[in-house]
């Protein structure tokens, strides 16, 4: 015990604070390991929910997942980050979960269909930038939500692990079973698709009441 | 491989999300960069996709229930709080010595059991009185006083001693003795029983050894 706390209390030692959460876990200090998946703990919620989009479902595999994570932790290997680990399990999870959920039943069609037809952005004015600010403003978040739930599964997936939770290419290829070119293929859509919904949705005045409105353009 | 002149709006939209993430060979590269120069339509798409990688990347796009985390910790604490006594102790390290010693010990109590009809151990049994109440644990062999810290956190079944011996289980070497032990102190001494305790340390000597 007393060597180990040396390790945490030692500033001088080279290794980052979740280094050291990681090497005590796997020591047996199970304690620590809340510590350790705190700061990703609403990635990995939303991790779940991209898969499952049912909240009560989504909370139950994100502990789950944090759980496997705990009882897997000495498989994990200091090359690899951590957070993509844990989100990795969680999807796995989330896509087992889903999968027992809906044994037996068809799959949606658009799971299937191929992707080759290529995607033409529609809105071609001028982009009028939305400010991170803007997200302070819950209506704000809640239309991105909605233009990212109003995109097929498979686009909307792919998009989620890999510019909200920062997995890369390769990463959300594996995670959810699919090629590095299909990965590829469905994030462009994705963008484009928001893209497109988003400038139309100021068109329509969603982001109307924004805090820049009166002054000077903000892009 | 790209042609830098022909490089043309449908190209472009194709390889935006490349151009965004670096993942796009510098030829390429260059070709867009040109292309975005003179092409307001393309750069409108450019400016709007990185706009949307950037907003929905932003950690408060992503909205949790309330009370998320303090469910978590909660879930892990108890998962955690039941691992414990196994983990996270200094002496850990004593558990596969123990694990070898009881292994030992087990091999030679199982082999002096086959001499069952020793007078001393049959008198020992006999000391236990028949109604008393004992209990047992799921895949163990021995029978102990409620209580006894040998099955501490372990589902057990109640039965008399009478029971348990006919279904083969034997006394534990702790509690049992202790009981026995306390039971002696409280009648009148007598030499048998006195007997039997040494016969039992001998016995138990020998299993550590």
């Amino acid at each position: 015990m007393a060597e180990l706390n040396v390790v945490v209390d030692n500033p001088g030692s080279g290794t980052t604070r979740e280094q050291d959460l990681i090497a005590q876990v796997q020591l047996g200090h199970h304690e620590l390991f809340y510590e350790l998946v705190r700061p990703y703990e609403r990635r990995v919620y939303a991790a779940a929910m991209a898969i499952l989009r049912n909240e009560t479902d989504a909370e139950d595999v994100a502990q789950e997942a944090m759980l496997k994570a705990l009882a897997n932790i000495r498989q994990f290997r200091a090359e690899a980050r951590f957070s993509t680990w844990l989100i990795q399990i969680t999807v796995n999870e989330a896509l087992m979960r889903r999968r027992r959920e809906r044994a037996g039943m068809i799959e949606g069609i658009d799971d299937h269909r191929d992707e080759e037809g290529e995607y033409t952005p529609r809105d071609f004015a001028d982009w009028r930038e939305i400010p991170s600010e803007a997200l302070e403003r819950k209506e704000v978040r809640q239309k991105l939500a909605e233009a990212l739930a109003s995109l097929d599964r498979k686009y909307r997936e792919v998009f989620i692990l890999r510019d909200m939770e920062q997995l890369n290419i390769q990463e959300t290829a594996e995670a959810l079973g699919i090629s590095i070119a299909s990965v590829k293929t469905r994030l462009l859509r994705a963008r484009l698709m928001l893209r497109d919904l988003l400038a139309g949705g100021w068109d329509r005045g969603w982001f109307s009441r924004l805090p820049f409105e009166k002054g000077t353009n903000p892009w | 491989m790209v042609n830098h002149e022909t490089m043309n709006c449908e190209h472009v939209w194709k390889e935006i999300s490349n151009y965004i993430e670096g993942d796009i060979a510098p030829a390429s590269r260059a070709a867009m960069d040109d292309h975005f120069r003179t092409c307001q339509r393309c750069r409108s798409v450019l400016d709007g996709t990185r706009n949307v990688v950037r907003l929905y990347s932003d950690e408060r796009m992503i909205d949790v229930p309330s009370g998320f985390g303090r469910r978590l910790e909660k879930r892990l604490s108890k998962t955690v709080r039941a691992q414990r006594p196994v983990w996270s102790t200094w002496y850990t390290w004593l558990i596969p010595i123990a694990a070898l010693l009881l292994f030992v010990g087990g091999i030679r109590w199982a082999s002096t059991r086959g001499h069952s009809q020793r007078p001393d151990q049959a008198q020992w049994v006999d000391k236990i009185p028949p109604d008393m109440k004992v209990v047992v644990s799921k895949g163990a062999k021995e029978f102990h006083v409620p209580g006894c810290e040998v099955i501490r956190n372990k589902e057990v079944r109640t039965l008399t001693a009478r029971q348990a011996i006919d279904a083969g289980y034997v006394p534990c070497p702790k509690c049992m003795r202790k009981y026995l032990q306390a039971a002696s102190n409280a009648n009148a001494t007598q030499e048998t029983e006195a007997r039997t305790e040494i016969d039992f340390d001998d016995e138990r000597e020998s299993r550590l050894r």
